[in-house]
C-alpha cells in the first residue's frame, strides 16, 4: 500500500470511529489511529541471529458526554472492533465524573493545514541486505582491538508508519513517517574485567544514517575506554555530563514543567514561570516543525498546531508544557504539548568538549547514568554513574560504581557551561554540561 | 472449564481455527530447516480507572489480540506477528518467520509436549469481578481514607487496573497449552505539604486475582494509609549520607536488590552468550554462605507467578544460589536447548508481538536466623532502607543500582532520623558476598513489580528477609 493510500485508509477508520461515537450518543469525540510495519535484523558474531517482521496497528478513541469522558483502545482496526471500542468508551463515560477541565482542544488552536515536514523516506531493503549492513557494523566493532572479545550484535531496524487524528470539531489530519536505526553493542575484556557499551544512529532518511563501520568502531572504542575502571573516594567536585548522557537532564526539566505536574503541585518548579531557573546565558527551545526532525509533528496529539517556542530564554522559564486538560486546570492555553516536547535544543555557551574539560580542570566526566534517582517533586537528584576522572583538564582513567548527587534546582542554577559538542543521535540536542559542584559517592 | 478449554474456545473456536488449519500454519512455519517453532495466540482485555482531585477522572478499556509466529534454527530466530487471526495473515506471518532458517542446520528433535500443569490461579475475568459502581466506590473510599489520614494531604491519585489475558501456544511437537491469567493492580499516590515543603508517597499492591482482592481485608484502605505515612516521613527527611556504609535492608520489596544484583545476571540468554558477570560460574561461590535465592513461579495468586510460561512449560521453583553457591540459570526453551539443560519455565514475553526470552517470576531470598532487631543493633553507623523505587543493572560489569525512597540513619544500633531518597550502587557478586546477617522475617512484596528487559515489560515479584550488607555505596549529598 502506498503511503497516501495508507493515510486515506486510516482517515476512513477515524471517520468511522467519530461517526460511531455520535451514533452511540456521544456529544463529542476524538480518535487517533496508527499503523506501522517494520523489519528488524540482528547479526551477532557475524551470523544473522534474529529477523523480526513488525506490524502494529493501534486505535484510540475518547468520547465525551457533557464533561464526562471514557476512552478505549485496541490493536484491531476492523469494523467490529471499532463498534466494541466505542461501546466500551461510552460505557466507561457513564461512570466517570463531571470534570470541568475535560474536553477537546480549543477549536481556535487546531492546525488549519498540515505542513509536509518531509518525514517519509522508506528504505526498501530485504532481510539479507539489512543483515549485510548490520554485519559490516559489527565486523568493524570486532576488528578494532583484540580486547573486543564478545558481542551482543548489531541491529538494523527500519519502519514506516502512518498516523491520523481527528475530532468532532471537524479536524482530521494525518501523515506518514519513517524511522531507521542502526545500533551495535560489544564487550571488551581485560583480565576479569568485562565492559559492555554501544553506539547507534537513527533518523528519518536512510542515506543520512552514519556509516555502519563508524557506528561499530564507536561502540568498540566506548567499551574499550571503560576497561580497568577504578572507584573514587567520596568527595565534592565539579562534574561534567558528556553530551550523550546530558539529554536526561533536560528530560527532568521537561518532567518538572509538564502541566500535569504543575496542577498537581508535584514539581520543584511550581510557580516559576518568569523566574530565573538557569544562568542568564541559557536558551532552551523546541522546534516541532523542523524538516526531517526526529520528533517533528505538524500538530500535537489533540490536533493543536505546533510551532517553534522558547522554553527558557536568558535563563528565565517562559512557560509550561500544556495539553488542553492541564491548560484548563491552570487557566492557561494549550502549548501543543500533548505527546511531549518535540525537537528540544539547548544552545551552547560556546566551548568545545576539550575546552570544557580544561575549564573543569579536576573532576568527574560522567558518561553513563543508571537508575531513576531524580525526584521531580523535590528536585533531589541521586544516580549511579560511570565515567572518567579528569585532572589538569585531561582524562586520567575510567571510574565506575560511583553516584552523583545534588538537587536539580541548584544544579540548573549553577550550570557553568554547555558545550558545542552536540552531534548526538538524540531528539534532544545538547552538548556536554558542566556543573560547578556535586557530591560524588564512592569508597 | 479448564484454562486450556477456555483458551481453545476464545482463541481457536471463536475465529474458526480448526486443528487442521493450525497444522497448515505450523507446516508452513516448519517447511524449511527449523529446529523448533511455536505459534502464540493471545486475547487480552485491560481496564484502567484513575481518580484525581476527588473525581473519577478517566477510564480506559483496551483490547489486544493477535498471534506471534516463531521459527528457530540453531541459535537463529525468525519472528513475525499479526493482529488478525485469519488464515491468510497467519500463513503470511509463518512464511516471513521461517525465512530465518534458510541457512540453518538440521538436527535437534522436536520438544515434547508437556502434561497440563496444575492451575496456580483461578480462571476469573477481573474486569467483571466487581460492578463499575463497586470499582468506583473502592477508589473513592481509598481517596477518603488518604485525605482523612492527615490534614497535610494535598493531592490523592488512585489508580485501579484489571487485566484478563488468555493465551494459547502450540509448539512444533504438536503440544497445545493454554492459560487464563487474571492480573489486578491498585495504587495510591499522595502529595503532602507542610510549610511550603512538598513530598510524595506511593503504595499499592496486586495479584493474579479478581478485584475483590482489594476489598478483602480493606487492602485498598491500607494502601492509602501507607502512602500518607511514607510521604509524611519524607517531610522530615534530612540529606542522605554519601559513601560506603553498612546498609540494612528491610523485608519484602527491598528484594529488588536480588532482582538486580543476581537475578538478571542469571538469565540463560546472557549466560549462553557469555555476556553476564555470572557466565560460566555455576558451582562457584557468588554470594555469602548465608544467601539462598530462588526464582519461584509456582506461588498461588502472586503477580509474578505463571501456571505455564509463554512457551507452555510449567513454571518451577528454581534454586539460583544455594548457601552462596551458584546453582543454575533461568531458561527458556531455546537457551536451554543450546546450553544442554532443561527449560525452567522462565520463557516469557510481553505479548504476542514480542519474542520470548528468559525472565524472572518471583525472586526471593530464603530466611536466615537473625531477629531483625539484632541486625539493626549490630550497626554503629549505617543506613536502614525499607522502601525502594526501581533499579537497573549492567549485567556485563555486574554493576547495579536501586533507589531508596524511604530510609533512615542507624546510629549506635538504633534507627534514628529519616533521610532523603538516595541511589545505592554496587557490583552484584561483591555485594552478595558482603551479606553478613539474614533475618528470619521473609516477606514478599505486595504485588507491584514490573520488570523491563530489551523493551519488554512483564509482571514480577520480589522478596527477602531483613538483611545486612557490610559495605555499600550510598549516593546521598552529605559527604
Amino acid at each position: 500500500m502506498s503511503d497516501s493510500e495508507q493515510i486515506a485508509r486510516l482517515k476512513t477508520v477515524v471517520e468511522d470511529l467519530l461517526h460511531e461515537a455520535r451514533r452511540q450518543g456521544a456529544d463529542a469525540a476524538e480518535a487517533g489511529v496508527s499503523a506501522q510495519t517494520g523489519l528488524s535484523v540482528t547479526v551477532r558474531l557475524g551470523e544473522t541471529e534474529t529477523i523480526e517482521h513488525t506490524s502494529d496497528n493501534g486505535l484510540g478513541v475518547t468520547v465525551y458526554f457533557g464533561q464526562r469522558k471514557g476512552s478505549a483502545n485496541t490493536t484491531d482496526l476492523r469494523p467490529d472492533a471499532i463498534r466494541e471500542s466505542v461501546a466500551a468508551a461510552c460505557r466507561i463515560a457513564r461512570y466517570t465524573s463531571d470534570d470541568p477541565a475535560a474536553g477537546l482542544a480549543d477549536p481556535a488552536l487546531l492546525a488549519r493545514d498540515v505542513p509536509d515536514l518531509d518525514l517519509y523516506h522508506p528504505w526498501d531493503l530485504d532481510a539479507e541486505q539489512a543483515a549485510g549492513i548490520a554485519r559490516a557494523c559489527e565486523d568493524a566493532a570486532r576488528g578494532v582491538d583484540t580486547r573486543i572479545t564478545n558481542s551482543e550484535g548489531a541491529t538494523l531496524y527500519t519502519q514506516r508508519s502512518g498516523f491520523v487524528y481527528g475530532n468532532s470539531h471537524g479536524f482530521i489530519g494525518g501523515y506518514p513517517t519513517t524511522r531507521h536505526s542502526l545500533s551495535c553493542a560489544v564487550i571488551a575484556q581485560h583480565g576479569d574485567d568485562m565492559q559492555r557499551d554501544y553506539w547507534y544512529d537513527s533518523g528519518r532518511v536512510p542515506g543520512e544514517l552514519d556509516d555502519a563501520e563508524a557506528i561499530g568502531r564507536q561502540a568498540a572504542e566506548r567499551a574499550l575506554a571503560r576497561l580497568d575502571g577504578r572507584k573514587l573516594g567520596t568527595r565534592e567536585c565539579p562534574v561534567m555530563f558528556r553530551a550523550d548522557v546530558a539529554p536526561s537532564l533536560l528530560r527532568s526539566l521537561f518532567g518538572a514543567i509538564r502541566g500535569h505536574a504543575v496542577y498537581r503541585k508535584s514539581t520543584f518548579l511550581l510557580d516559576r514561570v518568569g523566574a530565573q531557573v538557569f544562568p542568564d546565558w541559557v536558551d532552551i527551545s523546541e522546534d516541532p516543525l523542523q524538516p526531517r526532525g526526529p520528533a517533528s509533528a505538524p500538530f500535537d496529539n489533540e490536533g493543536v498546531a505546533t510551532r517553534y517556542r522558547k522554553l527558557v530564554k536568558d535563563g528565565v522559564l517562559q512557560g509550561y508544557l500544556l495539553d488542553s486538560y492541564a491548560a484548563r486546570k491552570l487557566g492557561l492555553q494549550s502549548t501543543a504539548s500533548a505527546g511531549g516536547v518535540r525537537n528540544a535544543r539547548i544552545a551552547s555557551s560556546g566551548q568545545s568538549f576539550t575546552e570544557l574539560l580544561q575549564t573543569m580542570d579536576r573532576g568527574v566526566l560522567v558518561t553513563e547514568l543508571m537508575g531513576q534517582g531524580a525526584n521531580l517533586v523535590t528536585g533531589d537528584y541521586s544516580r549511579g554513574a560511570a565515567g572518567f576522572w579528569v585532572e589538569g583538564g585531561e582524562i586520567q582513567y575510567p571510574v565506575e560504581e560511583i553516584t552523583v548527587a545534588g538537587n536539580l534546582d541548584d544544579m540548573y542554577r549553577q550550570l557553568v557551561a554547555v558545550g558545542s559538542d552536540d552531534a548526538i543521535p538524540s531528539s534532544i540536542k545538547t552538548g556536554s554540561w558542566l556543573f560547578e559542584n556535586m557530591t560524588v559517592g564512592g569508597d | 472449564m479448564s484454562q486450556l478449554a477456555i483458551a481453545r474456545e476464545t482463541l481457536l473456536d471463536a475465529p474458526g481455527l480448526s486443528e487442521h488449519k493450525l497444522e497448515q500454519v505450523m507446516d508452513r512455519l516448519l517447511s524449511r530447516r527449523v529446529d523448533a517453532a511455536d505459534i502464540y495466540f493471545q486475547y487480552a482485555r485491560l481496564e484502567s480507572w484513575v481518580l484525581e482531585d476527588g473525581i473519577i477522572k478517566e477510564g480506559t478499556h483496551s483490547i489486544e489480540q493477535g498471534a506471534g509466529l516463531r521459527a528457530i534454527s540453531g541459535d537463529k530466530t525468525g519472528f513475525a506477528y499479526t493482529d488478525s487471526l485469519e488464515m491468510p495473515q497467519l500463513l503470511d506471518a509463518a512464511g516471513a518467520a521461517r525465512a530465518i532458517a534458510q541457512a540453518g542446520q538440521h538436527g535437534a528433535q522436536a520438544i515434547a509436549g508437556s502434561a497440563p500443569a496444575k492451575a496456580l490461579y483461578a480462571a476469573v475475568n477481573p474486569l467483571e469481578s466487581l460492578s463499575e459502581q463497586q470499582k468506583i466506590d473502592l477508589m473513592r473510599r481509598a481517596d477518603a481514607a488518604a485525605r482523612a489520614a492527615d490534614p497535610r494531604v494535598q493531592q490523592v491519585i488512585v489508580s485501579l487496573v484489571a487485566a484478563h489475558d488468555v493465551i494459547l501456544v502450540m509448539d512444533n511437537g504438536g503440544a497445545i497449552n493454554g492459560d487464563v491469567r487474571p492480573l489486578v493492580r491498585m495504587n495510591v499516590q499522595v502529595i503532602v505539604e507542610q510549610d511550603g515543603r512538598r513530598e510524595q508517597g506511593s503504595a499499592g499492591g496486586g495479584a493474579r486475582r479478581a478485584l475483590d482482592f482489594f476489598v478483602d481485608d480493606e487492602r485498598g484502605l491500607d494502601y492509602a494509609q501507607e502512602a500518607v505515612r511514607q510521604a509524611l516521613v519524607n517531610l522530615d527527611a534530612v540529606a542522605a549520607p554519601a559513601g560506603m556504609l553498612p546498609v540494612v535492608l528491610g523485608p519484602g520489596w527491598p528484594g529488588v536488590l536480588l532482582h538486580e544484583a543476581v537475578g538478571h545476571g542469571l538469565e540463560g540468554d546472557f549466560n549462553r552468550k557469555g555476556t553476564s558477570a555470572f557466565s560460566g560460574r555455576v558451582g562457584e561461590q557468588v554470594a555469602s554462605p548465608l544467601c539462598t535465592v530462588v526464582d519461584d513461579g509456582t506461588l498461588p495468586d502472586r503477580r509474578g507467578s505463571l501456571t505455564i510460561d509463554d512457551e507452555g512449560t510449567p513454571s518451577g521453583c528454581n534454586v539460583l544460589v544455594e548457601n552462596g553457591i551458584l546453582k543454575g540459570y533461568m531458561q527458556d526453551r531455546m537457551n536451554a536447548r543450546l546450553m544442554g539443560v532443561a527449560p525452567t519455565g522462565n520463557g516469557r514475553r510481553e505479548s504476542y508481538a514480542h519474542l520470548p526470552m528468559p525472565r524472572m517470576t518471583n525472586t526471593y531470598m530464603l530466611p536466615g536466623e537473625h531477629q531483625p532487631d539484632e541486625i539493626i543493633a549490630s550497626v554503629r553507623h549505617g543506613l536502614y532502607a525499607v522502601n525502594f523505587g526501581g533499579g537497573q543493572v549492567d549485567i556485563t560489569s555486574g554493576k547495579f543500582v536501586f533507589s531508596a525512597n524511604e530510609a533512615y540513619l542507624i546510629e549506635d544500633g538504633k534507627v534514628t532520623r529519616p533521610v532523603k531518597g538516595a541511589t545505592l550502587i554496587g557490583n552484584g557478586p561483591d555485594v552478595m558476598n558482603r551479606v553478613s546477617m539474614v533475618g528470619d522475617d521473609l516477606k514478599l512484596d505486595s504485588g507491584v513489580g514490573t520488570c523491563g528487559k530489551e523493551g519488554q515489560s512483564v509482571p514480577v515479584g520480589v522478596g527477602q528477609p531483613t538483611l545486612k550488607i557490610d559495605q555499600l555505596t550510598v549516593g546521598g549529598t552529605a559527604a
